[in-house]
């Protein structure tokens, strides 16, 4: 019982959000207004995007720090394919998801096929698609995009404030959820977590579903850089450099362990949110954007320290009992 | 046999970084004039710094992501302690700075080694939390290099027999943390708990402590580096140092300090650290557009680990063959 409820940090995440909506709706002027919630989805779509396959790399036991580098990337190609004259936006989207695509095959294959620690190959993938965003554009910028197109990337759902893109990001969070949750890939996404070993000789294609893994990883990053090209009306080498450990953070938060093999999806789309709320709302009632990068610093380590306490304590006490 | 492969793989990073600058002094002879030898010492020097002190704590299967942060404060610190007086000696700040690391780092190690967390979240959290401190401190001010005691500028760019004062620092660091590591009891275990902690714990090697004095001393190295960069820039906001932890990892990985501890060296670290700033300097001189700069950064850092993962696998099927079993 007494784990039940404190082990399952999901609650503990979406509690958070809530009470924090609550509070700050009646304390802060502005926070809970129409116009609060689109600020807050249109920051966390991209997080979002890439958040939801890195929930699944994360289980696994692996991680990708290239995600932010592959938008960037992304940005810049759909930027320099523009001025030369690719005038379709379905084509775009569709080139920019195979570039995603190939880029996080990249990682999948020197993590899978050459047996490297993903931690290492995505730094050094990091570095190398953000270096090939600046051999595309240099420090120019692509801005001259038609307004219909940066328009329809956020525009709203018809009589509410919401952009419609977050429609789709919450059918993307529905197949990914019961991709984890409620199939056997899912099931063996976590019992590679636990023990690859293990989870090879019970079947488990290992390295098969973890190259894959990177593969939508790539490509959700690459989706998530056309919105951020649109929404922006922009494309630079250096969009969205840094935006990795935020996702990593979001997605630890959200209760997903390091070492793979535990969290849930719910958990995360909440810390997004949970971030995004409390980035918004701070910033309506004037405080310095530093303390909430310390309150988000905070919150992540509490994430781990929390839990790990407990179980400390829990420890202690049962040992004292018996 | 290990012993040995480590040597070669220490030699291939040099023998990489000689080439390097061996085609760039052939292309263009001034890449090898004493000031631009001087420029690339001085480029370097913070980075190995902060290398050495990375090193330290990957060797122990742990990461310190928050070396980027330890270092923007100790930066404005020290600028900030010489606003307030600027007739502060400069040893006592360079000892302050590396205090303020230091404390900041037992604040990692705290919690990685008491609270058993992993190090990747805690020190991203406190990449965040440590930069947080530092805007709130700054407010946006910024330091100007004018409001700097100009001893204390002179020694960011001073040379004592033709070589750098920055990276005479690197060097007698790199000395002392590659002669503890390799000669000490305490500097063995840390490998030992890097390549097996359920058995270094058996050993009955004191882990807890081992690792907090291994978060110590990075925290530490990135408080002298952040007093250092003060040295050398001289203009400083909040944000010296943001976003260099990756760079620090990079040069560490590129070194041959395997991701997952047990192996590598500090020296290999350094001479990475060397190896990242070179090739960022040579490619304009090579009369390659600088955008490649990030780009050539990653390829080297993949073929890297690639480099250790063939040479391990080479080691251990020579250990098998020998029949030693001791891998």
């Amino acid at each position: 019982m007494f784990k039940r409820v404190f082990g399952s940090w999901d609650a503990v995440v979406v509690v958070a959000l809530v009470a924090v909506s609550i509070v700050g709706a009646f304390t802060i002027e502005g926070v809970g207004d129409p116009r609060f919630w689109r600020f807050v989805t249109l920051e966390a779509i991209p997080i979002a995007l890439i958040a939801l396959p890195m929930t699944l790399i994360v289980i696994t036991g692996e991680i990708d720090l290239s995600v932010a580098s592959v938008l960037g990337l992304t940005c810049t190609v759909m930027g320099q394919l523009w001025v030369s004259g690719v005038t379709s936006l379905p084509l775009l989207i569709a080139i920019s998801a195979l570039l995603g695509a190939a880029l996080g095959a990249v990682n999948g294959l020197f993590v899978t096929g050459f047996g490297l620690p993903s931690l290492a190959v995505t730094i050094g993938t990091l570095a190398l698609y953000r270096g090939l965003a600046f051999v595309v554009l240099g420090d120019r910028a692509v801005a001259n995009y038609p307004p219909e197109w940066t328009t329809s990337a956020i525009k709203a759902i018809p009589r509410t404030t919401l952009p419609w893109v977050i429609l789709v990001v919450a059918a993307l969070a529905v197949v990914f959820g019961v991709v984890l949750h409620a199939t056997p890939i899912g099931r063996g996404l976590y019992a590679i977590g636990n023990n690859a070993e293990a989870a090879r000789f019970s079947g488990v294609k290992v390295r098969v579903t973890k190259f894959w893994l990177f593969v939508v990883s790539g490509a959700m990053a690459s989706m998530a850089g056309v919105f951020w090209t649109l929404r922006f009306a922009s494309a630079r080498a250096d969009n969205g450099t840094g935006l990795e450990l935020a996702v990593v953070a979001a997605v630890l938060l959200g209760g997903v362990s390091i070492f793979g093999g535990r969290g849930a999806l719910l958990g995360v789309l909440a810390a997004v949110a949970l971030l995004g709320v409390l980035r918004n709302a701070l910033q309506l009632a004037y405080v310095p954007a530093n303390t909430l990068t310390v309150i988000t610093g905070s919150l992540l380590i509490a994430s781990v320290v929390g839990p790990n306490v407990a179980g400390m304590l829990r420890d202690r006490l049962r040992r004292r009992h018996t | 046999m290990t012993q040995r492969a480590f040597v070669v793989r220490e030699l291939g990073i040099g023998l990489a970084l000689v080439l390097l600058v061996a085609v760039t002094a052939i292309i263009n002879p001034r890449f090898l004039s004493a000031q631009s030898v001087k420029d690339l010492l001085l480029g370097s020097a913070i980075l190995a710094i902060l290398a050495v002190g990375q090193a330290i704590v990957v060797i122990t299967r742990n990461v310190d992501l928050s070396v980027g942060s330890i270092l923007g404060l100790s930066a404005f610190a020290t600028g900030a302690t010489f606003v307030a007086s600027p007739d502060f000696p400069i040893p006592v700040m360079v000892l302050l700075g590396m205090g303020l690391g230091a404390v900041l780092g037992a604040v990692n190690g705290g919690l990685v080694a008491a609270a058993r967390v992993p190090a990747l979240v805690v020190t991203l959290g406190t990449l965040y939390v440590f930069r947080g401190l530092d805007y709130t401190w700054a407010t946006g001010r910024q330091i100007n290099a004018a409001d700097m005691p100009p001893a204390f500028l002179r020694m960011g760019t001073a040379a004592f027999i033709g070589v750098p004062v920055l990276a005479l620092f690197a060097v007698v660091v790199l000395v002392i943390a590659g002669y503890y590591l390799h000669n000490y009891r305490g500097g063995r275990e840390l490998y030992a708990i890097g390549s097996d902690p359920a058995a270094a714990r058996l050993a009955g090697i004191p882990m807890g402590r081992r690792v907090f004095a291994a978060f110590v001393t990075s925290g530490a190295l990135a408080g002298l580096a952040g007093v250092l960069h003060a040295a050398r820039f001289g203009t400083l906001d909040a944000n010296a140092g943001l976003g260099s932890e990756l760079n620090v990892v990079a040069a560490v990985v590129v070194g041959g300090v395997a991701i997952f501890g047990g192996s590598g060296s500090v020296y290999g670290a350094a001479l990475g650290a060397v190896l990242l700033t070179t090739i960022r300097a040579a490619l304009p001189v090579l009369g390659i557009n600088p955008f490649w700069q990030d780009a050539a950064v990653g390829a080297l850092i993949l073929s890297a680990i690639g480099l250790d993962r063939a040479l391990s696998a080479r080691v251990g099927r020579r250990l098998r063959k020998v029949g030693g079993g001791h891998v």
